[in-house]
């Protein structure tokens, strides 16, 4: 009985708290939550720093950030790894638009990039180089896309999970990466480097660096991404898709067809990296070529809410932070590991900061006074 | 023959311990509708943890108890894993962000902590151990082990957490069956509208069944050191891997944690198939084949995933509402 008293009284009072949805967030707005979220993600990470270390943050910092800007060559290398993951971001951003969870980028960047060691190694010597870098790229973008049919094949037929399925998907990659490279190096305790002397397969050097290449294919396909999600008619029906199936069904748009041939694009692509970083950076092959870009890059890209331009910001901070870590582990004889650290301590604040760009926290009696929220 | 076999039996069997905890917190997580990406990072913090508070209490005590080693252990890897899950619960539940995103995220995080601070154990060194605590996580039953023959060998002679991880399962399953609370939990994770609209507090049961989920995950990578290894502590990418493993092994269940006992089990057994096939059929060279062998537990849960997804059957689906956010306010 009381119970019933009680619910009955509550029933005119407000809750303290009333959370609700914004609807479109200015500019401004945007800018200053992921900025407030970052600044705050740094102190935290200071404070970890003072706290686990006894090192000066300040001076730490500064020691990050002569990792990416204190000479020209470190600047390159960072624009190197931060090509990497923008591209695979990039690859990510039409499955993600389309609500696909394509988490196996992982095992379809390295699938690309054993397509083009093996090419490397067994037809190096038999075709001419322009020959060459076309079967590469081709074997590449074929083995990257074979990767990511399979899981969009039965999400489109039968609707199986995507997000397991591309999940082990990785794994099985990993294990025919492992397996295959046992039996080339055989005694040996690593492949070592695919055409040492002969440098064939490699990107040739441009502008005084290897990795020039690297760096122009990526900004290419970044700006080329963005103009296929959102000026083609591909792109508008990956956004309809997305944003609802049932909708996409009445329009007359073909889900299958489509969900099809966007994780194709998306697995090629990825698939794409794997040979931009063997050829053109690390010439070789190893479960750890993809190295734990192809997950990064699935927070990059939900992050940047899929547009290209934002990712390549969000690939520069982590890689940037990455490099950082390096360099204070080495200047400090601390353990690299603490990259780790400070770049989940600055992800899980951006992912935090979200909330207040998509809800407002309404207050008691804060409207009775006469609306302050907009 | 038999030794190998019973060798293998045995192997397979620790390995199948450390990813049954893994994947009962998950299957717990997963109930409540949140798709816990971050179990490898989880189940490195209760690693670390439990082997760093077992390791500092082993080092600054004038006699280790053991009991003790394992109540603190325990408690330490439980908690820290715990931890875990909250930021994951309050970055998901309470401020609604992406799960996938926010389980890697913290899959790196965890990842990061252990061998950050695993380091500072370390001094320097490639391993270092804690074996006392090892003695009392991988002490076998006593007489039973000894006078059963063979028998005793292959059922009695496991750490306690082995059977621990059994018995977790059973009541696992009693919990999501038979009890109301564990019914209402299923429902949150189904259709957590509805569950709303029947008077269930939706955020009070995802809260606790990730939380806690991701502590009993934690065990299964503190398992790992203290007993599976040996109660060896070194820098690896192990744990990443059989946390992964742990998530094949949820759907390999079907997200029933009766099928995660032999799941596990069977998980051992092919992991370890490389090592002990040879030795039973006389194949010879087969070490660099492992990795094919290894891959063969991907390759079922596909099997299981696509399995499932053909026949459409509803009660070995995943839950409904899995890896998608609740606000009231929008149902």
């Amino acid at each position: 009985m009381n119970k019933a008293i009680e619910v009955g009284k509550s029933e005119h009072r407000e809750p303290f708290l009333r959370i609700a949805r914004r609807d479109g967030t200015s500019h401004g707005r945007k800018i200053g939550v992921r900025a407030a979220s970052i600044v705050i993600a740094l102190i935290l990470d200071a404070l970890f720093i003072v706290v686990v270390t006894g090192l000066n943050p300040l001076a730490v910092y500064a020691e990050i950030f002569k990792a990416t800007f204190g000479t020209s060559l470190r600047f390159m290398w960072m624009l190197r790894d931060m090509a990497a993951l923008l591209c695979i971001g990039v690859a990510l951003a039409p499955a993600f638009k389309m609500r696909f969870w394509n988490i196996g980028a992982e095992g379809q960047v390295l699938m690309g990039g054993f397509a083009t060691a093996m090419c490397m190694m067994f037809l190096g010597q038999k075709l001419p180089t322009p020959v060459l870098f076309l079967v590469m790229v081709i074997a590449s973008l074929a083995a990257g896309a074979l990767w990511s049919f399979f899981p969009a094949f039965f999400k489109a037929n039968w609707n199986t999970n995507e997000t397991l399925f591309t999940l082990m998907m990785n794994y099985v990659a990993i294990q025919i990466v492992a397996y295959a490279t046992n039996i080339l190096r055989g005694q040996a305790s690593s492949l070592g480097t695919i055409n040492m002397g002969s440098k064939i397969g490699w990107f040739p050097k441009l502008l005084g660096y290897d990795f020039t290449l690297n760096i122009l294919i990526v900004a290419v396909l970044t700006v080329a991404m963005y103009i296929y999600l959102k000026y083609t008619k591909h792109g508008y029906e990956i956004s309809v898709v997305g944003e609802s199936e049932k909708t996409a069904k009445y329009a007359g748009i073909d889900v299958k067809r489509v969900t099809i041939r966007t994780l194709l694009l998306s697995g090629a692509i990825c698939g794409l990296c794997g040979f931009i970083i063997v050829a053109g950076n690390k010439h070789t092959i190893s479960t750890n070529t993809a190295g734990g870009d192809g997950f990064t890059a699935i927070i990059v890209a939900w992050l940047a809410k899929f547009n290209t331009f934002y990712m390549a910001l969000i690939s520069f901070l982590l890689v940037f932070l990455e490099k950082g870590a390096g360099q204070i582990a080495s200047t400090y004889g601390l353990n690299e590991y603490i990259a780790d650290i400070i770049s989940g301590i600055i992800l899980f604040c951006i992912l935090g900061s979200e909330f207040f760009l998509n809800y407002r926290m309404i207050f008691r009696h804060k409207e009775e006074k006469g609306g302050g929220v907009k | 023959m038999i030794p190998n076999l019973l060798a293998w039996l045995l192997r397979a069997i620790q390995f199948g311990t450390i990813i049954m905890f893994g994947s009962m917190g998950e299957i717990l997580t997963e109930k409540s509708g949140n798709l816990n990406l971050g179990v490898p990072g989880i189940m490195y913090l209760g690693s670390f943890a439990g082997f760093a508070s077992a390791y500092l209490y082993e080092n600054h005590a004038e006699n280790p108890v053991p009991f003790l080693c394992v109540v603190i252990a325990l408690l330490c890897g439980f908690l820290a894993s715990a931890l875990g899950g909250l930021i994951y619960s309050f970055l998901t539940i309470t401020l609604r962000a992406n799960q996938n995103v926010t389980g890697l995220a913290l899959t790196t995080f965890g990842m990061g902590v252990a061998n950050f601070f695993g380091g500072y154990l370390l001094k320097g060194e490639v391993y270092t151990a804690a074996p006392v605590s090892n003695a009392a996580f991988s002490a076998k039953i006593p007489f039973l082990s000894d006078h059963l023959g063979l028998f005793g060998d292959a059922v009695f002679s496991y750490g306690f957490l082995a059977y621990t991880a059994i018995l977790l399962a059973i009541l696992l399953h009693v919990f999501l069956n038979k009890t109301r609370t564990g019914l209402n939990l299923r429902a949150v994770g189904e259709n957590p509208a509805t569950a709303d609209a029947a008077g269930i507090n939706v955020t009070k049961y995802k809260y606790l069944a990730t939380v806690i989920g991701a502590g009993i995950s934690g065990i299964g990578g503190l398992y790992y050191v203290l007993d599976y290894n040996n109660g060896i502590w070194a820098t690896t990418g192990q744990v990443e891997a059989l946390g992964w493993l742990a998530v094949a092994l949820v759907i390999f269940t079907t997200w029933y944690p009766l099928n995660a006992i032999w799941g596990a089990y069977l998980f051992g057994m092919l992991y370890w198939l490389y090592n002990f096939l040879p030795k039973l059929i006389g194949i010879t060279n087969i070490d660099r084949t492992s990795s094919l062998w290894q891959m063969i537990p991907y390759i079922v849960t596909i099997l299981v995933l696509v399995g499932v997804s053909l026949r459409r059957k509803r009660e070995s689906q995943p839950p409904a509402s899995l890896g998608l956010a609740y606000f009231r306010e929008e149902r």
